[in-house]
């Protein structure tokens, strides 16, 4: 059974936001549209995202990371948000994964936001109901979309193509090497949801430099009538 | 609820897509419009356009909310008679109005004194065509905003290499091993190179960024070296220094492709003192280098010429000319330069510990030594050796304001670029690599006038308004030395002001010094906020008065396509189309979109109507130019040559019959010809059918080594690229830099400084890079303010263009002040209290942000977040005026009087680049009492004529249309 899912690599997502205003530009033109905005031109602007970036700090000076997190509905494979709907209007599809809202069926009561231990339902508050990734459901089947332009539209715009989108369910996918070959983790996995949605961790690379390939025979110091760095000196200033 | 799925997004309407290219920074990617019944819908990058392959930034993504901004002006407006300048209170005019009071008063200056007009324009892509119509005018009164952003990267990248970053080359970290990026907007160069660092990361290279902050891109860097803003030039001399030390250079590049071997005079009772010796007169003068230098034969031990067959040369060494001249190759002089600049010197200064510079030398030598790529690429260099492999030494830079906005800037941009020659990095790959129209000659060969007759009524002026200063001959002044520019560029305050000084032309027209203006014309420029220095005292001058009661800056006109903090200011305001409205060129006679392997052009054409009365700027000066009768613009009996902006582009050429144009593309009658061709009349659509771009891809024999390549260079030469096919050897020495010094010696017959510049042109113009601290810090008690501040622009909003935009506005709605929290602490800040900021100039009120990614001695902001009330079409409690503030208040735009006078800009001595992260701050609490609101506040702006004034509590947005304040489901 196939499980659409994002997997986000944290190792090159540098925070762009990319992904928060292409989703909101597909979105609210389309089929899970519309995503209003209250005092769009005054104080404190705040309107209906699918899709968000958290950026935190971790560690201290100088050792810090800054880390940015994007997040949106994880599409967990065991939903807390689908049973708690009173009306019905939430649920996950059974051909995909895809967990969506009807939003003719939904009364506004916030069960499934309580519900959601990630915090990425949003009530439209123009609308009063509930919103939320529908992973681009209007366009990754869309016939009429080139092929290879049949993603979400974070992905597509997604400058370091830090997110990939596919179906975490087969293993030969690239979201599954992915998670498999780069340490891929799910978020929270102690609340059982199972999330689809995978991110990939940080790594560092790191060069290392051997003591002998500061004095090689080849230095260009020889062509010099110079006097060569001498050994203890060079040594010394070079071990670490 | 219909099911997801049942009907393609596109029967929702009438769909159409259109291919044109995005404004939403200056990057300039590839986008794809999905119209709705003529209204945008979606913007997505174009798949098939070389710069963005596909991707779009949150800016390009949020286009939609630009064009439909409520700031957008859409009538032209006239300052209301007897109303101040200032107040915001204009009437709506015509057109025709407009065309007629703008041909009458700029007519009679121009039959006068062309130079009391001025055209200065910000970030707007279209030089080559501003630049033309000041020339055409015959102002020398012209500059767009380099001056005030990048120039010192520009020219002292240019100077030393013959080409610099973002749109003129970049590190190749397609093929680099290690990349090295030290202050770095986060924006310069947007998605190319968030494209190339992803890349580049999972090929598993290594990353180090060096930056006081660690946002963005260095939030991914594999190691983050924190360093004291202003002080990156000691970290490059120092890391030299340990590269000569262990012998980790390049030699043999060095050798052939610098001037690191040529040999210095060091007669100190000659003229000649400092410059490279010479053998023979050149046959041909012209802006390259001729031929005709010394190297110090190893074998035979004897001086020889340059590139003489089978010699090999000494880099190191004293040496006797048989008259006895002592001289030094280039490079013994650079070792004798950074002697003294130990790691150790370094870490007192940059606060990085010594054994992490000399770990980053070594990383960098023994990759750039050790992991050599070799292509199996034949081409032959200009002394006709033939090589077999191009070869590589993959270790990439990148660098931008953070190293250019410093009054050191100059210099070190000049150590930084010397670094990267020294491990043989340059077009090379893996390292830095050009794009066309560069590598140009060192210095290129654009020139100003050089004196006050270069300006004649009713004349062209007789030069370029901006140009590449050679030697003082070159300088724009008079007789005594004084400057002919309104910016002072191009004097000796300044001599390699390319990119001229915008931050200073309301101060200097204001004061009369040099003289006053009649009209200043400001293009799409921010002047009385962000994009000034000084930004209150700025915005007095702009509207104080005479004795009189005329007002200082007679007449000042204002085009651009938003109610901004500068239109309130104007006497004019010309109403500008947006990016999706208009044609517009991304050209090679500017700042065009070139890739590594080749030259790249694009244009843009409209997707949609203009808005109300909105005009392509494009237009107007096309309008200007035809009514004014400039000779480019007209034929021998006065008529108008140029239909419209779309005809002049397809139709101009730079000389009669030249067969260069704005585009480079399909040239020729039936576009079978490219960079050099006859007009084209189906060249627009030419573009149009190709996804709005042009890409010639070079043979790969002409895609390296260009500074030397022969194939390459007779292939410049031909197309007109160059002027000349001659090597464009590196200058690690640099004698452009020892002529100016000379001659402020009294050394040499040339044009002399006036006596108060000597000692500033001889301490700065050294032909060797070297360190001085910011010029700010050396006349400012650094005890009492002991902090740097510096802004730091953010991925999702470009300068101050975006804070009208509703979706990203939500990103950035207000800025903070982010300190170390230990910083704060000795300070009494907690963290997210109301805070001051404080600098010799003035201070500022703000909200404090503890951050541990932040060096304990800076301090910093997004930049251009804060907006002056009712600005930008936004409510006056907007957060942006409420809680966001602007750092430009604590930065002067002039030095305190000092030994080399009073009035000088706060800028790089040699370049006059703003030396915005000079500036020294203190900090401490706000006060219980204190109203818990940003300072310093100022009037709100009225909205102007023709600006939608509501501003419905929330909207939703679908496809062109607005649901909103009734609360209703669309």
């Amino acid at each position: 059974m196939t499980q659409l899912a994002l997997v986000i690599d944290l190792n090159v997502c540098v925070g762009c936001h990319a992904c928060v205003t292409s989703c909101k530009q597909w979105n609210t033109s389309g089929w899970a549209g519309p995503m209003a905005d209250f005092n769009p031109y005054g104080a404190d602007p705040t309107g209906t995202f699918f899709n968000r970036v958290q950026t935190f700090e971790v560690g201290e000076f100088p050792h810090t990371q800054t880390v940015h997190f994007p997040k949106s509905c994880l599409h967990c494979e065991d939903p807390p948000c689908v049973p708690v709907c009173p009306t019905g209007a939430s649920y996950k599809r059974k051909e995909d994964g895809i967990v969506l809202v009807d939003y003719d069926k939904c009364i506004g009561c916030k069960y499934c936001s309580w519900a959601c231990p990630y915090g990425v339902r949003e009530l439209d508050e123009a609308q009063k109901v509930m919103k939320k990734c529908t992973l681009c459901v209007d366009r990754i089947y869309d016939q009429t979309i080139p092929e290879d332009r049949r993603k979400p539209a974070c992905v597509i715009a997604c400058p370091t193509s830090a997110r990939l989108f596919g179906d975490v369910h087969d293993p030969d996918s690239e979201v599954s090497v992915a998670i498999r070959e780069a340490g891929g983790y799910a978020l929270m996995p102690e609340w059982g949801t199972r999330p689809a949605n995978h991110y990939l961790p940080r790594r560092r690379t790191a060069i290392r430099i051997h003591p002998d390939e500061l004095v090689r025979a080849d230095n260009p110091l020889t062509k010099e009538d110079v006097a060569l760095p001498s050994a203890d000196n060079t040594l010394e200033d070079a071990i670490m | 609820m219909e099911l997801p799925g049942t009907r393609p997004d596109q029967d929702l309407g009438r769909h159409e897509v259109k291919t044109t290219t995005c404004y939403m920074c200056a990057c300039r990617c590839g986008i794809r419009v999905h119209l709705r019944d003529g209204e945008v819908r979606f913007i997505e990058g174009n798949p098939d356009h070389p710069l963005n392959r596909g991707v779009l930034c949150a800016k390009g993504s949020s286009g939609i909310m630009k064009q439909y901004s409520p700031a957008r002006l859409t009538r032209p407006l006239r300052r209301k008679a007897g109303a101040e300048r200032g107040a915001g209170e204009f009437e709506t005019i015509s057109w025709d109005t407009v065309f007629d009071l703008l041909a009458e008063r700029l007519g009679r200056i121009r039959a006068s004194d062309p130079k009391k007009f001025a055209l200065f324009t910000g970030r707007d892509q279209m030089q080559a065509l501003t630049g033309l119509f000041a020339r055409q005018f015959g102002t020398p009164n012209y500059a767009a905003h380099g001056g005030f952003c990048s120039v010192n990267m520009a020219a002292g990248m240019i100077y030393t290499i013959g080409g610099s970053f973002w749109e003129f080359g970049g590190p190749d970290l397609d093929r680099a091993k290690l990349f090295v990026m030290i202050g770095t907007a986060e924006d310069h160069h947007s998605n190319p190179l968030k494209i190339a660092i992803s890349q580049f990361k999972r090929n598993g290279g290594k990353f180090i960024s060096i930056n006081p902050v660690r946002t963005g891109y260095s939030a991914i860097a594999d190691e983050w070296v924190p360093i004291r803003p202003g002080t990156d030039g000691a970290l490059f001399l120092a890391l030299i220094h340990e590269l000569i030390r262990l012998g980790l250079y390049d030699r043999d590049f060095l050798t052939q492709y610098s001037n690191a071997a040529e040999l210095v005079n060091l007669d100190e009772g000659s003229s000649e003192y400092g410059m490279f010796v010479r053998f023979e007169v050149p046959p041909e003068e012209g802006c390259f280098d001729p031929q005709n230098k010394l190297w110090w034969d190893r074998e035979l031990n004897r001086p020889v010429g340059t590139h003489t067959p089978g010699v090999e040369p000494r880099l190191l060494g004293e040496f006797h000319l048989a008259d006895d001249t002592p001289v030094k190759p280039a490079f013994q002089l650079l070792k004798e330069r950074v002697e003294a600049y130990t790691p150790e010197w370094a870490a007192g200064i940059t606060g990085i510990p010594a054994e992490t510079i000399r770990r980053l030398a070594h990383e960098m030598g023994i990759t750039a030594r050790d992991r050599k790529i070799e292509l199996p690429i034949a081409w032959t260099d200009v002394w006709d050796n033939e090589h077999r492999t191009v070869v590589g030494n993959p270790v990439a830079f990148h660098a931008m304001r953070g190293l250019a906005a410093h009054s050191n800037g100059f210099q070190t941009i000049r150590a930084m670029s010397i670094l990267m020659t020294l491990l043989g990095t340059i077009d090379r790959p893996g390292g830095f690599r050009h794009k066309a129209p560069f590598p140009r000659p060192i210095p290129p060969c654009a020139k100003t006038p050089n004196g006050p007759e270069g300006v004649r009524p009713d004349m062209p002026l007789d030069g370029m308004p901006l140009g590449w200063p050679a030697d003082p001959d070159d300088l724009f002044v008079d007789a005594a030395g004084e400057p002919v520019r309104i910016d002072k560029g191009f004097s000796w305050e300044y001599p390699l002001s390319a990119h001229g000084l915008m931050h200073n032309v309301i101060t200097n027209a204001w004061r009369g010094d040099p003289y006053r203006l009649d009209t200043l014309l400001i293009f799409m420029a921010n002047m009385a906020w962000n994009s000034t220095m000084n930004t209150a005292e700025v915005r007095r001058m702009l509207a104080d008065k005479d004795e009189d009661g005329e007002y200082r800056i007679p007449f000042l006109v204002v085009a651009d396509a938003f109610h901004s903090e500068m239109t309130a200011f104007a006497d004019l305001v010309l109403p500008d189309t947006t990016y999706l409205e208009r044609h517009d060129v991304m050209s090679m006679l500017d700042r065009p979109i070139s890739e590594f392997d080749g030259p790249v052009d694009s244009v843009r054409i409209p997707v949609v109507e203009p808005t109300g009365e909105c005009k392509p700027f494009q237009e107007v000066l096309i309008e200007l130019g035809s009514r004014l009768k400039f000779p480019a613009f007209v034929d021998k009996q006065g008529k108008r040559k140029f239909r419209d902006y779309p005809d002049f582009i397809v139709n101009y050429e730079t000389a009669p019959g030249s067969g260069i144009g704005f585009l480079s593309g399909w040239r020729g009658r039936g576009g079978e010809k490219f960079l050099r061709g006859e007009p084209n009349p189906r060249q627009w659509e030419m573009y149009a059918r190709n996804g709005g771009y042009y890409h010639h891809e070079l043979p790969r024999s002409y895609q390296y080594m260009r500074n030397w390549n022969k194939g390459y260079l007779t292939w410049a030469r031909a197309h007109g690229l160059t002027r000349y096919a001659e090597p464009i050897n590196i200058h690690v020495y640099s004698e452009v830099l020892q002529k100016f010094r000379l001659a402020a010696q009294g050394r040499t017959d040339t044009r002399q400084p006036p006596d108060r510049l000597r000692k500033r042109v001889e301490t700065y113009c050294d032909p060797l890079p070297f360190y001085h601290e910011p010029l700010e810090s050396q006349l400012t008690d650094t005890r009492r303010y002991p902090l740097n501040a510096v802004t730091q622009r953010p991925m999702a909003m470009y300068h101050s263009w975006d804070s009208q935009n509703a979706w990203l506005r939500q990103i950035h709605a207000h800025n903070h002040l982010y300190i170390h929290p230990k910083t704060a602490a000795a300070a009494g800040i907690a963290d997210g209290a109301w805070m001051w900021v404080e600098s010799r100039w003035g201070r500022v009120r703000c909200l404090a942000c503890h951050s541990e990614s932040t060096e304990p001695g800076t301090v910093w902001t997004w930049n251009a977040i804060g907006k002056a009330k009712g600005a930008w079409g936004l409510a006056p409690d907007a957060n942006e005026s409420s809680k966001g503030f602007l750092l430009n208040h604590l930065i002067s735009e002039e030095l305190p009087p000092h030994d080399a006078g009073e009035h000088l800009s706060n800028s790089d001595p040699i370049t006059g680049q703003a030396a915005w992260y000079d500036v020294r701050v203190r900090v401490y609490p706000a006060g219980p009492d204190e109203p818990a609101e940003s300072f310093p506040q100022f009037a709100a702006m009225k909205p102007a004529p023709g600006m939608t004034t509501a501003r419905p509590k929330w909207f939703a947005y679908v496809a062109g249309k607005f649901a909103g304040a009734s609360g209703k489901e669309p």
